[in-house]
């Protein structure tokens, strides 16, 4: 690489910290700026991230800059442990930066319409600014004390926006499960972060990959005569955050419910940014899990299942917003699977194009509930095309792209995808490929079942709706189109960001990987969209968008019958597995009796009843028995001054 | 002469006898004074018995000045029986038991 341009290290801070900036002034002087102020404030502020993120892709794609590494500030030094704040910027940064400040912005154009009623405008775009400046700093992170900053404040936003309407129950609900079920994950995580520094003895990613090779040959014994391999252990922990963040099977149970928050959260954190910070995460430390065969297999699992069995949900949820919940549950449990398989470029490819068709996705999805106003049962919507045409249009680009038809952006993510899981050979790929290529149909099913319900067929709007329909204005389809067109061309950056070895170093895959042998059939992007025709996963999605066509618009009555045919099924899936009745009967039930029980045992019978009110009840006693001595009587106080001084004589003399 | 170890005994019996009318005593605090008396008295004997054995004056004359603060002791404590006398119209020891928390 020739040694071009090096990387500011003001713009680098301009582009994290402006979107601070912008939260702490439309948050804290909300009222002096008023609402159109903290919406320019906070758009300007962003907008000029997204162009320092574009000039620094073009920084390192056109001049050839060198990726930046640098350490801004230095928190604190402990016996050797550097906490520090710094930047690590390659190629897989600046690609995040870009997608997350694009449709961060995009999010915040949407908003001026969506949020134009509401109350807590200017909260709302300090919540939202905030939350890009805690992404970038996660993304841009160049250790795991910053990262892990970056993904408790990502967290913690989230939870805000998540319960942005705190009078509502189902909504303080919602955002109570999602912070709860993270926690677990950032249990794991957090421990997994101590075992790296346990092992590397530094937080700095360059250092402890460099050290990954050391830490591979090294065991700890967790049961007694099972030694197992400790880099196993710290990336199953690391993975385990990821679970929670990018909400996988089983900490799944959050993102469903996090629809509880406004459109434009869901589009911009519960689908193209947050969510993604499991599989950004992953691929970042690709380095250490590639060393380890079993970790491998464990994510190409979990992914696995995530992708087919949470698609399945999306076939019977009504809500519109929940079924694209479900929708991108599946399409996390894609890219996770293909972390899993070892092919993280193409889980960050589809990471980019699912962050864009999805976010179109929410954004129409929500277009359509401001016009139906705040309606969001599909059975009360149909033939909506005719009175929202672009919202349509571009819906329609998010569903193609979602499953996977050529020449749109998520048919090249996602093909490449499952062709790569089917070449893996890690533990568990068979399996691992039966379950995306089934979850190709299934997508497809549910993305135009909920296509057919909202745009097509007749009109079951009610009284209410129908009489206050109004189609949104042009803040509102603006980002909607701007979102479609990287739909359907950001696929065809394929070639060099798959195969053209753009992530360079920033991604360590073992030689002899998938994605090389894949790569040495590529022919450039549009013999790849061909190639789909003669492959299995087009028949199957079109299998599956027939299927959807059939049964919402031809004959709706098979619905009915083929859910009383297969009623058991349709009522595990209507419980949704029955995750959350497991959680909420089992395991909060057990850690509800465990915790009443320490209470009892611990607090109320040895803390209060021995420690506190036992010693105290133990000097009163004492106390009583001593008052005993004290009669008030002249001769006994003389007769005990005779005792002692017997006492102390007889001490002395025995003494001496 | 009489052995030292006579009159230290008669000492001994007189502190014993006083100290024990000071605890066994329950009913009058003027019997209490006279045992503090005879507690000083045998204090006394103990100081003219060394002082005939060694055969210095240094005893007696501290004998006198036990005496005359035994006499100032007795004239206060009298004072004082009066005193509580006026106040509890008692000087029956078993009721004296304010001295306590």
């Amino acid at each position: 690489m020739l040694a071009g341009a090096r990387m500011s290290q003001t713009l680098l801070l301009a582009i994290a910290l402006l979107p601070l900036l912008a939260a702490v002034l439309a948050g804290l002087a909300g009222k002096a700026i008023g609402r159109a102020g903290a919406a320019a404030v906070t758009i300007g502020a962003v907008a000029l991230s997204f162009l320092g993120s574009c000039v620094v892709m073009k920084q390192l794609l056109l001049d050839h800059a060198a990726s930046f590494n640098g350490t801004m500030y230095t928190w604190l030094v402990s016996d050797g442990v550097h906490l520090q704040i710094g930047f690590l910027v390659d190629h897989l940064t600046a690609l995040m930066m870009v997608v997350v400040t694009f449709v961060s912005l995009c999010v915040h154009v949407y908003t001026l319409g969506y949020m134009r009623e509401d109350p807590g405008y200017q909260r709302f775009f300090a919540y939202i600014s905030l939350f890009t400046f805690s992404m970038l700093m996660l993304v841009m992170s160049n250790n795991f004390m910053q990262l892990f900053f970056g993904w408790e404040a990502v967290g913690v936003v989230s939870y805000l926006l998540i319960g942005f309407w705190y009078t509502r129950p189902s909504a303080i609900f919602a955002s109570l499960k999602a912070f709860l079920v993270n926690r677990i994950g950032d249990f794991g995580f957090v421990l997994g972060i101590a075992g790296v520094l346990y092992f590397t003895g530094s937080l700095d990613y360059h250092t402890v990959f460099a050290a990954a090779p050391m830490v591979a040959g090294k065991t700890v014994t967790l049961l007694a005569g099972h030694p197992s391999s400790a880099l196993t252990l710290i990336c199953i922990c690391l993975f385990i955050g990821a679970m929670g963040k990018s909400a996988q099977v089983p900490l799944h149970v959050w993102l469903p419910d996090s629809m509880e928050g406004p459109t434009p959260i869901s589009a911009l954190i519960h689908a193209a940014t947050m969510v993604t910070a499991g599989i950004f995460m992953v691929a970042r430390m690709s380095p250490l899990f590639e060393y380890s065969q079993a970790a491998l297999s464990f994510v190409l699992i979990i992914g696995a299942t995530t992708a087919f069995f949470m698609g399945l949900l999306g076939i019977v949820a009504n809500d519109i917003k929940r079924v694209i919940a479900y929708s991108t549950l599946s399409q996390l449990g894609y890219m996770t699977a293909g972390l899993g398989a070892s092919a993280y470029s193409a889980a960050i490819f589809h990471l980019m194009t699912h962050a864009f068709f999805k976010a179109l996705l929410f954004l129409a999805a929500g277009a359509v509930i401001i016009a139906m106003h705040h309606e969001q049962d599909m059975r009360k919507m149909g033939g909506l095309r005719r009175r929202m045409p672009v919202t349509y249009w571009t819906a329609m680009v998010g569903s193609l792209a979602l499953i996977g038809t050529p020449f749109f952006s998520g048919f090249f993510s996602k093909d490449a995808l499952i062709d790569l899981v089917h070449a893996s050979h890690h533990y568990g790929s068979v399996y691992a490929y039966w379950c995306v290529l089934l979850g190709v149909f299934v997508t497809a099913l549910y993305t135009f079942r909920m296509m057919f319900l909202t745009f097509h067929g007749p009109e079951r709007l009610d009284h209410h709706a129908r009489e206050h329909f109004h189609d949104v204005g042009w803040d509102m389809k603006g980002p909607l189109v701007a979102l479609a067109i990287p739909s359907v061309l950001a696929g065809y950056t394929i070639g060099p960001v798959l195969f053209g070895g753009y992530f360079g170093d920033s991604i360590r895959v073992f030689p002899g990987n998938v994605v090389g042998e894949l790569g040495r059939e590529w022919a450039g992007s549009l013999d790849f969209a061909l190639h789909a025709f003669v492959s299995l996963p087009l028949y199957i999605a079109a299998l599956g968008v027939l299927s959807a066509w059939v049964f919402v618009l031809r004959k709706p009555e098979w619905g009915d019958a083929v859910r009383e045919r297969l009623g058991l099924i349709n009522r595990i899936l209507v419980n949704k597995f029955y995750f959350d009745w497991f959680n909420e009967h089992v395991l909060a039930r057990a850690s509800r009796a465990l915790g009443s029980a320490l209470w009892r045992a611990g607090d109320q019978a040895a803390i209060d009843g021995v420690a506190v009110n036992g010693s105290a009840g133990a000097i009163g006693w004492l106390a009583g028995v001593t008052r005993q001595l004290q009669s008030g009587f002249l001769y006994s106080y003389a007769f005990w001054m005779i005792i002692g001084l017997a006492v102390l004589l007889g001490w002395f003399l025995i003494r001496v | 002469m009489i052995p030292l170890e006579y009159l230290l005994t008669l000492s001994a019996v007189l502190f014993a006898l006083s100290v024990a009318g000071i605890f066994l005593n329950r009913k009058n605090v003027l019997l209490l004074l006279m045992c503090i008396e005879l507690l000083l008295l045998a204090a006394n004997f103990n100081f003219i018995a060394f002082a005939r054995y060694l055969g210095q004056l240094d005893g007696q004359i501290f004998v006198f000045f036990v005496l005359t603060v035994a006499a100032a002791e007795s004239a206060i404590g009298l004072a004082i029986v009066v005193v509580l006398f006026r106040d509890r119209r008692t000087i029956n020891v078993e009721q004296l038991n304010r001295l306590q928390g």
